[in-house]
């Protein structure tokens, strides 16, 4: 009995030492963020690794995701004869909800995973350390410009991933299931709320690339320097990642829509 | 360079002390590296030579003692004054740490193009000039896994020159590599200390190369000064410790084992 309490205490200050750190480590990188406005192919380059390839999963998966919200949408809708409201309903799912959450999610497993490793695999093999040596802040020349590319590509990505869903489901609704094509498009602009649903989706896909790029390049980062440790490093983004966004989205969906 | 200092060694080191965790890796350490010399730390595997390089440019903090790099106490250093002294000091880690994912000449350039403003024809020429003295410019183009070890490491020392600093520290510049390409190394680092005039500093726990380049030599071993001289009188040397190093006798003052409990009784012990 002691010995457990004494392991989930151990565990519990464990915890915050590594929230603390994590913490920390933000301050650091966002001062150095401030110096990439003078060097912007720092953040372009890795916004096209963070973001561009990113782009196929990201298409793939909101197509599909809206080609089942048409599915699953009409069947519903159709029992209370308002299959014309198929438009409003998948957009709205995607825009507030589905876009931002499913895009961070996928976005840990791809990019985060893939910027764990590289900044753990860098330490593993004595690359930060040679920077430091070279008088270059690694902090300011490696993970600064991963940090902000990350956070400028996530809402971009959740946006894509939205439009390419909303097509997705014109074409399972419209398409196929024959909803009226005029429809379709104009209840989903009339009851679209400019501020309610878009700003608020952009915030909350905003808001996940922070937390899921700060899990990344903390975990890379933080990594102990073996390929051990950076394979767990990046099983604790993907694992973190999911996590966060999903607690973070129950805590800014209630704040926005909670009323 | 102030003037008063020029005859003061541009390393000085005093009662190092420096723990992990329990164990001790300095206990009172006192090195002083002349300037414009070539100087060698020796020791077994583990004794904390690369940790020692790290304390010098300050990317570990002693718990006791002082390290001081042309007259400046380098953990009393403010981050800018210490990038600063950096920029003055090369250091060739002993696995080399290339960026992987620039080319060779990009890897060359990175220091060049961090703190310069010089326009890229003048980088290249730099480049060029810091490839052709390790004698792999036309290996340019390659990426460093496209490298053998030792040219990884003559790519290093391109780019740890290619700021031309006061001093550089080799880490291990011998280990891994074949008879032809140590005596390729050990040529570079002679001419490298003679043609620009920089103080060596070399870690390396392989006896022959390194008694053929350094001026001076200092043994380390369980976190002391075990001797020190110029590599003659090492080699000469009768007190058993540096004797049993220098000669490569396997058993002697230092144990072959890392310390551990009884042999036997361990192995009666059974698990748990
Ligand atoms: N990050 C670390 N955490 C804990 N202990 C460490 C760490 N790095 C090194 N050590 C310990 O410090 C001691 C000195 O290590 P160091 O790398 O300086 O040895 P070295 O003399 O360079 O050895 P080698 O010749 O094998 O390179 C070793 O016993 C090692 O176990
Ligand atoms: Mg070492």
């Amino acid at each position: 009995m002691l010995t457990w309490l004494a392991r989930l205490g151990r565990a519990g200050l464990s915890f915050f030492e590594r929230l603390g750190r994590g913490h920390l480590f933000l301050m650091q990188v966002l001062a150095g963020v401030p110096g990439l406005l003078l060097r912007p192919r720092l953040v372009i380059q890795q916004i096209y690794s963070v973001g561009v390839l990113s782009l196929v999963i990201i298409v793939v998966s909101g197509l599909f995701v809206g080609m089942v919200l048409g599915l699953q949408g009409y069947n519903t809708l159709a029992d209370f004869g308002a299959a014309e409201s198929l438009g409003v309903m998948v957009a709205l799912s995607l825009v507030r909800e589905l876009g931002p959450v499913v895009t961070a999610l996928l976005f840990g497993g791809r990019a985060g995973s893939a910027l764990t490793a590289e900044i753990g695999l860098m330490k593993a093999t004595e690359q930060l350390s040679g920077m430091e040596m070279m008088a270059v802040d690694p902090l300011r020349r490696v993970i600064a410009p991963r940090f902000v590319a990350g956070v400028i590509a996530m809402p971009l990505l959740a946006a894509i991933f939205s439009a390419v869903g909303v097509i997705g489901g014109y074409f399972v609704g419209v398409g196929l299931l024959g909803v009226d094509d005029g429809a379709f498009w104009s209840q989903m602009q009339a009851r679209v709320d400019w501020n309610k649903d878009v700003i608020n989706g952009v915030i909350k896909s905003l808001a996940f690339g922070l937390v899921a790029t700060w899990i990344a390049v903390y975990e890379g980062y933080d990594a102990t320097p073996t390929a051990e440790g950076v394979s767990r490093a990046t099983t604790r983004t993907v694992v973190h990642t999911a996590l966060a966004v999903l607690g973070l989205d129950f805590v800014l969906t209630a704040l926005m829509f909670g009323e | 360079m102030s003037q008063g200092r020029e005859n003061q060694p541009l390393i000085e080191i005093r009662g190092l002390r420096f723990k992990r965790g329990a164990r001790v890796i300095f206990d009172g350490v006192d090195i002083d590296i002349p300037r414009g010399k070539v100087t060698a730390i020796m020791g077994p595997s583990g004794t904390g030579k690369t940790t020692l390089l790290r304390m010098i440019g300050g990317q570990l903090r002693p718990q006791a003692g002082r390290v001081t790099v042309d007259g400046q106490d380098v953990q009393a250093l403010r981050r800018g004054e210490l990038y600063a002294l950096r920029k003055r000091m090369g250091m060739l880690f002993q696995s080399g740490a290339l960026l992987t994912d620039l080319t060779v000449y990009d890897n060359v350039a990175f220091p060049l193009r961090e703190h310069t403003k010089l326009p890229e024809s003048m980088i290249r020429d730099l480049v060029l000039m810091k490839l052709q003295a390790v004698g792999l410019r036309g290996a340019r183009d390659l990426m460093p896994s496209e490298l053998s070890g030792g040219m990884a490491r003559r790519v290093a020392l391109a780019r740890a020159i290619a700021l031309d600093p006061m001093m550089i520290m080799y880490d291990e510049p011998f280990t891994g590599l074949d008879p032809i390409s140590k005596g390729a190394v050990v040529e570079l680092i002679r001419k490298i200390n003679v043609a620009l005039e920089v103080t060596s500093i070399i870690v390396s726990h392989d006896v022959r190369e390194t008694t053929a380049i350094s001026d001076y030599i200092y043994v380390l071993s369980d976190g002391k000064v075990m001797g020190h001289g110029p590599p003659r009188t090492l080699l000469e040397s009768d007190a058993p410790w540096v004797r049993q190093f220098m000669q490569g006798l396997p058993d002697g003052p230092v144990p072959f084992h890392y310390p551990a409990s009884d042999y036997a009784a361990d192995l009666l012990a059974g698990p748990g």
